[in-house]
């Protein structure tokens, strides 16, 4: 398909900045949050475009997360475009509500700048909030860098409205890291956002007055949404879910690539983001900002002659599995950086994940886990460089001594 | 504040009911009345909203639904936060000429525990942002759906699962919650309290609350049988025993101004009418540990909690003996 | 359940609730039912209103009332509350 990349202004923009510029221009009907840093300058952002008259959106200051979740599921179901944001112990506090926005498929739209959770309380980056809530049905996107997170923002519109999917989608960007660094960021302009978001489109359901109708709370085709449903009728609607988050992995891709088109900036496929890994021995998979410190590494690393590669993973949920498989399979040891924790689930979620999805693989890598970030904590070019060298090492002894391994820990 | 609307019995036995029978509620279930009645005042296209209880869950059990009209329910606490978006959501895409309703009236619907304790804090926080809805309380004064658990709503003695009538505890020990005038307290332009007994004066009550612009709340009394260990053919007469009691009085604020609905207004007039507590705490089971030397001096804790909130209330009537200041 | 249980790829998404509950007939669960005194009743029309069930109607074009005994639970509550106690709950 052709490629016809429009003319963009560039702009000062932090994270939180630019998913606020993102959602103005997504022609977005509904905004219900709550401030918490590190978001807060998010919802600040917005509400000086609602008071200034730049948008056309029902700004709601709600008096907890839950409730401003709620409040954006029922407005989708009414038929309105949501927005909100989040982190840490707002995005817990939503825990009940993420899976009832799912199981209702409202395509809501969540910007989550990914903040430790409590206890000790911490304000700073790290990924435990949203790794918290993988089970939730929502499909996670973790962008690199702000104008990463401008492009995702207007992505995950499209990507939760799509027909074939309908499910909630978070785009997370790593607290203060990304939330609060100013970057370049290079926006589209307002009409071309506004025609590639599109108007939202409603799936046909059959209703109780015995016809097919708009899945939506109108009082034209009127239909009870949020029913009990005992044994006999749950299962099927759960394995629903999990068929449109297969679908997902295609929309994801194909609304990627058309973004793609217009803006001129791709991230790997749009599912992973794999850099120098076509014949990397070694390798570092990781989400978030770090993978741009990892990237500096690599770069040293393969100027000295070593293989070394980088798989970023921008679509946690749904789990890219052929695609970690296909990136992976030639790479002999891999380190999983993980900026959360599971506690007593031996290695963090995405260790977990990356190993499961290469078990099947004929020959597999050494696949270990480097737990980081934790609580803000800042991660070195120095420290990435280690990590590389340990899988040096377990390439040498042909095997690993310590799977699970802490970034930056005073032991 | 009147009401245009006119009605006689017989208007509103015609209307169809857009809460439909074959719900699965108990028999003789006053909020299942309290459901229909409400279904009566609506004035045109209108959207519900529920928090999960007893009447969300007997009226949706997949596939089967009670109501007629668009109907939403996503968790416990959040009914009103629900009505936020819906409200929210039809006047933008009103604005963005996205729907072509002139209006459309919201109304949320929980029990008393999707009010007065989980449900509190959603509540006050969509009639503090002044969304144009209608929140009726329906009130059977415990957990019902769960298995008669104890709320905020469960009055003085009532022994319930989570407050039982013990050997040394006499059931719930603490008075029930004034939630309605909380909710006065929020400075909403219209709070009222009603019964299904007084059918006329329900009906009527929705429709104001459906009509005033803004926040409305309305404080149903709905008996329940099987938490009360009530006969369930008396669930109506203990709606109407609990106003002739003053246990639960009828009034209306409006605008901050309290008013005495007709049923209570009779017994403000002339005090003789008032009926002892001890009438409608002898037809409920919930009550019957009280009727024992032990623990009868809680019959006259009540007494006196309900005169005292009586006294109270006819104060802020302008009724009292003393002259009222204020009410805010 | 009586409904007819559909597969994941058939069934619409969200859990839309598809049946009216008047296909589910409760009328089964009384135990004692509701019998109306013609010549007493003054069709007040208090019961119709007060029926948890709404399964009394008010029928104009007979100009009286029916009961619909395949909803009525036989709570009792329209007997107790008819003002000339027009009816009688007897054993089913």
């Amino acid at each position: 398909m052709k490629s016809v990349i429009v003319e963009q202004k560039t702009l000062a923009l932090n994270g939180d900045e630019a998913v606020a510029y993102a959602v103005k221009q997504s022609d977005v009907d509904v905004v219900a949050a709550y401030p918490i840093t590190p978001q807060t300058i998010i919802v600040e952002r917005f509400s000086e475009y609602v008071a200034n008259g730049e948008v056309e959106t029902a700004f709601i200051c709600t008096e907890s997360e839950h409730s401003a979740l709620t409040t954006c599921l029922a407005a989708s179901l009414t038929g309105a475009r949501t927005f909100t944001a989040s982190a840490s112990a707002g995005l817990a506090l939503m825990h009940e509500m993420l899976f009832v926005t799912s199981g209702c498929r409202a395509p809501v739209v969540m910007a989550i700048a990914n903040r430790a959770l409590s206890a000790p309380i911490n304000i700073h980056g790290d990924q435990s909030d949203t790794m918290a809530q993988r089970d939730s049905g929502w499909i996670q996107i973790y962008a690199e860098n702000a104008q990463e997170v401008y492009d995702s923002i207007i992505q995950a519109f499209r990507i939760a409205e799509h027909p074939d999917v309908l499910l909630p989608a978070m785009v997370c960007l790593d607290g203060f890291q990304l939330s609060h660094s100013v970057e370049n960021v290079n926006v589209l302009p307002d009409e071309v956002v506004k025609k590639f978001v599109g108007v939202r489109q409603f799936p046909m359901v059959l209703t109780h007055e015995g016809k097919m109708a708009p899945l939506k709370l109108d009082p034209e085709n009127p239909m009870t949404m949020g029913p009990l449903a005992f044994p006999n009728y749950y299962f099927e609607f759960k394995r629903q879910q999990e068929e449109a988050m297969k679908n997902a992995l295609k929309v994801i891709r194909e609304v990627h690539d058309e973004y793609a088109r217009i803006s001129g900036r791709s991230y790997g496929d749009g599912l992973l983001d794999p850099y120098f890994l076509e014949d990397a021995e070694i390798a570092i998979v990781c989400l978030g900002s770090t993978a741009g410190t990892v990237k500096t590494v690599v770069d040293e690393l393969r100027a000295e002659g070593v293989k070394a590669g980088l798989l970023r993973m921008r679509t946690f949920r749904p789990l890219p599995v052929e695609g970690i498989k296909k990136a992976l399979e030639n790479v002999r040891a891999v380190a999983v950086m993980d900026r959360s924790m599971s506690f007593g689930g031996f290695g963090g979620a995405v260790f977990h994940e990356v190993r499961h999805a290469l078990y099947d693989l004929e020959k597999k890598p050494f696949v270990v886990n480097y737990i980081y970030g934790l609580g803000g904590r800042d991660t070195s070019p120095t420290q990435i460089r280690m990590i590389y060298k340990d899988l040096q090492e377990i390439l040498a002894k042909k095997r690993v001594e310590n799977p699970i391994n802490y970034v930056g820990l005073r032991e | 504040m009147q009401s245009e609307w006119k009605f006689t019995a017989k208007d509103i036995a015609e209307k169809p009911d857009l809460f439909m029978s074959g719900h699965r509620a108990c028999a003789g279930c006053a909020p299942a009345t309290v459901m229909r009645l409400i279904m009566k005042a609506l004035r045109g296209p209108t959207i519900v909203t529920q928090a999960t209880g007893c009447m969300e869950v007997v009226s949706t059990i997949y596939p089967y639904t009670s109501w007629t009209v668009p109907w939403l329910h996503t968790a416990f606490e959040n009914a009103a936060a629900n009505a936020s978006g819906i409200e929210a959501a039809i006047k933008m895409l009103k604005k963005k000429g996205r729907i072509k309703y002139e209006h459309v009236d919201v109304i949320a619907i929980a029990g008393d525990g999707g009010t007065y304790d989980i449900g509190i804090q959603a509540l006050s926080g969509a009639v503090e942002r002044g969304h144009d809805f209608l929140f009726v309380l329906y009130d059977n004064e415990a957990y019902m759906n769960t298995g008669i658990q104890r709320s905020g709503g469960t009055p003085l003695g009532a022994s319930t699962t989570t407050s039982p009538a013990g050997e040394v505890i006499p059931g719930k020990l603490e008075p029930k919650k004034p939630i309605a005038d909380i909710m006065v307290a929020h400075e909403i332009p219209y709070v009222a309290t009603a019964s299904p007994y007084y059918w006329r004066d329900l009906i009527i009550k929705v429709r104001k609350g459906l009509e005033v612009e803004g926040p409305a709340f309305l404080h149903v009394f709905a008996p329940c049988p099987r938490g009360w260990r009530s006969d369930p053919s008396k669930s109506i007469e203990l709606s109407r025993l609990a106003v002739e009691t003053c246990v639960f009085p009828l009034w209306e604020c409006i605008n901050g101004e309290y008013q005495l609905s007709a049923p209570s207004k009779v017994i403000a007039m002339a005090p003789q009418k008032k009926k002892p507590v001890k009438e409608y705490l002898a037809v409920q089971g919930r009550f019957r540990h009280l009727f024992t030397p032990k623990n009868e001096r809680l019959i006259e804790e009540i007494q006196r909690i309900t005169d005292l909130r009586w006294q109270k209330l006819l104060k802020k009537c302008g009724m009292g003996r003393e002259p009222l200041n204020s009410v805010f | 359940m009586t409904a007819e249980e559909k597969g994941w790829r058939e069934i619409s998404i969200a859990a839309v609730c598809w049946k009216s509950s008047t296909e589910f007939l409760t009328g089964d669960w009384k135990t004692y039912k509701p019998v109306r005194d013609l010549e007493k009743c003054t069709k007040c029309l208090l019961c119709t209103i007060f029926c948890p069930d709404g399964a009394i109607h008010w029928k104009p074009e007979k100009e009286d009332i029916e009961f619909d005994y395949n909803f009525c639970k036989g709570c009792g509550v329209c007997a107790n509350e008819c003002p000339v106690k027009a009816i009688e709950m007897r054993l089913e």
